[in-house]
């Protein structure tokens, strides 16, 4: 593969025209791998949306518009997909809640507060988080947590037993698998993503921004509310999205732990179901509509994560470009 | 302001008093709090795995087969096929996944500049990584099990889905920070860019790329959704990676999870730890790797 004998010494290196059409062939095949290993990323979400379509097709034309209703029989050939369309919502809404404020408050303690060779330590621990794998969150969810867990949900409903607004959110029935149980393990799961792009955000703050506050005498925390968050409150709601989006789809932690139930409630502690684990659970033993349903179900999920990560990145982006100050 | 009084009333460049200092400490000690919050079900859930599944794992738990029937106890049989199923099934996603990965992140970088069709693979990609791992368990039934069957071959396949964004992102990183300085050099010399990039860029680069592979396998270790309905769950050892169902460490979790017997519970812990083991090894290997073989870092 000699190039250099090829080389006309009267065009400049690196113009385009005559060169062009002179690159050896290894060189254009290379290029074409490289492409064709970027495209395969199209590829795959097109193939995911059409296939996974096609053999959820039988669901959307035997039920047509009733796929939104609550009637979820497969015994009786009824699936309605609310119950879990609503288990997804509810779970996902309780992680962001949770997960939100702690994640927020470890990336500010790690970009303002410790010292650099502290805050090291800490992004280890935190990404520890994200190492161990949903099934063994589920494992000790179901196995020890939500045991422990029943006894407090106990207490939490006899105490607020009769107390109009509460009594409906927290009173019985309670379960120790549930969805408040889902919620709090999919919120320490999307932790650790929600800190890193929180932080990534935080750290692109203009230190003279924070300088010029602490040079009008602001303590740390009105550093924090006058300089930090004006300008990083854009990529912080992208990160809060794409947290909500790793919570909608996370699947077998939710399946061991949330109760297998698909009811919809204002109840938090009762069982429920959510669309990623009774695919999980469920899709095994299943054919025909009931299988098509479950695949559409997949379907769903895969629309509403799509939309959920296409609106969080474009915001990311757009921040990181401002960032640039392109 | 005149000199004298400069002199006898010095500024206060202390800390804020009253009710200002006393926000900013409440806030801080809050940010700690958040911190130990998180470091609580952590250290709850190590503990645990590690106290329960200790007693279990034993020589022959890892390599003992086949897997029993959930009502016997954990010092029948043992947990091989679901060991040799995670290594084959992740060795073989990671031989597709990361090759693929890295001549993706070579386009975005190398290749695309700043083209339209580069910034939406890169935006797609970044998309792909938020795609629920059950869906592509679905994704890949619909487009290989259903013809072909189950195998781990397939199981294979729905982890390199998962792990190919992971990859082009984090190789892509890594060729950022590679300066254009090295590539110029190179190409003054008469390189095809074939060959600067084969050469020149990628070896610049390889701890970090290395290190973001590694994580991208630890991630798709311990994946048990895509493999749900891609390799079935079989009891005993299948060697055969390409033909025939499969199982793994994460599948026999889920599946011993939920049952009511001791002997699958304390199945579930011991293959928890092997799991949890597996993935904290491959990640410790990818921080020493990021320490020792990164030249250029953020």
């Amino acid at each position: 593969m000699s190039t250099i004998t090829r080389v006309d010494p009267a065009v400049p290196a690196g113009s385009t025209g005559p060169l062009e059409h002179r690159r050896p062939l290894g060189d254009r095949a290379f290029q074409i791998l490289a492409l064709g290993a970027g495209l395969l990323v199209l590829v795959i979400l097109v193939l995911i949306a059409v296939t996974t379509s096609q053999q959820a097709a039988p669901w959307f034309s035997a039920e047509g518009w009733k796929i939104f209703t609550y009637n979820w029989n497969p015994a009786a050939n009824q699936f309605g997909a609310l119950a879990f369309i609503f288990g997804t919502a509810l779970t996902a809404l309780i992680a962001i809640v949770i997960a939100v404020p702690l994640s927020l408050g470890i990336a500010l303690l790690l970009t303002e507060v410790v010292p650099y060779r502290w805050a090291r330590p800490i992004v280890y621990v935190v990404d520890l988080l994200a190492v161990v794998p949903s099934v063994v969150w589920g494992l000790w969810g179901i196995l020890v947590f939500a045991p422990w867990l029943q006894h407090i949900y106990t207490d939490i409903a006899s105490g607020v037993s009769g107390i109009p607004v509460l009594d409906a959110l927290f009173g019985q029935p309670v379960s120790g698998a549930s969805f408040f149980t889902a919620g709090l393990i999919l919120a320490v799961m999307i932790t650790p993503i929600v800190t890193s792009l929180s932080r990534e955000v935080i750290a692109t703050v203009p230190t003279i921004d924070k300088e010029g506050a602490y040079a009008l005498g602001a303590t740390r925390w009105e550093m924090i509310t006058g300089a930090v968050w004006p300008h990083s409150q854009g990529g912080v709601v992208g990160a809060v999205l794409l947290g909500l989006g790793r919570a909608m789809g996370e699947t077998i932690a939710a399946a061991l732990v949330i109760g297998s139930s698909p009811t919809i409630t204002s109840h938090l502690f009762a069982p429920g179901y959510n669309m990623p684990a009774v695919i999980a659970n469920q899709f095994g033993e299943a054919s025909g509509t009931f299988r098509a349903a479950l695949m559409g179900l997949g379907v769903l999920l895969f629309i509403f994560t799509i939309i959920i990560n296409v609106i969080a990145r474009g915001i990311v982006e757009r921040n990181a470009r401002r960032k640039r100050g392109a | 302001m005149a000199a004298v009084t400069a002199e006898t009333r010095q500024p206060d460049l202390g800390e804020p008093k009253g009710w200002r200092r006393t926000k900013n400490r409440v806030m801080t000690a809050l940010m700690i709090i958040a911190f130990v919050l998180v470091l609580i079900p952590l250290g709850f859930v190590l503990f645990t795995v590690i106290a329960k599944g200790a007693s279990v794992i034993s020589w022959q738990f890892l390599t003992g087969s086949p897997i029993p029937p959930i009502v016997l106890p954990a010092d029948v049989g043992g947990m091989w096929p679901a060991v040799l199923g995670t290594i084959e099934i992740t060795a073989l996603a990671t031989v597709m996944a990361v090759p693929l990965g890295i001549l993706g992140a070579i386009y975005l970088n190398e290749y695309g500049g700043r083209n339209w069709l580069a910034a939406l693979i890169g935006f797609m990609s970044d998309v792909m990584t938020g795609v629920p791992s059950v869906v592509m368990g679905l994704f890949i039934f619909s487009i290989w099990v259903l013809h072909f069957g189950f195998s781990g071959l397939a199981g294979a396949f729905a982890l390199a889905c998962l792990m190919l964004p992971i990859v082009i992102r984090s190789s892509y990183e890594m060729l950022r920070l590679v300066p254009d300085s090295l590539r110029e050099g190179s190409y003054a010399l008469g390189a095809t860019k074939a060959r600067v990039t084969a050469t020149v860029v990628l070896p610049a680069a390889i701890g970090g790329i290395v290190s973001g592979a590694l994580l991208a396998v630890a991630r798709a270790a311990g994946e048990t959704a895509p493999l749900l309905f891609t390799i079935l769950t079989v009891t005993t050892a299948n060697p055969n990676v390409f033909s025939g169902a499969n199982t793994s460490l994460p599948s026999q979790i889920f599946s011993n999870a939920n049952q009511p017997y001791p002997g699958a519970q304390d199945r579930g812990w011991g293959a928890a730890l092997t799991l949890i083991a597996i993935c904290f090894i491959l990640m410790i290997v990818a921080r020493l790797v990021t320490a020792r073989f990164s030249r250029y870092s953020r």
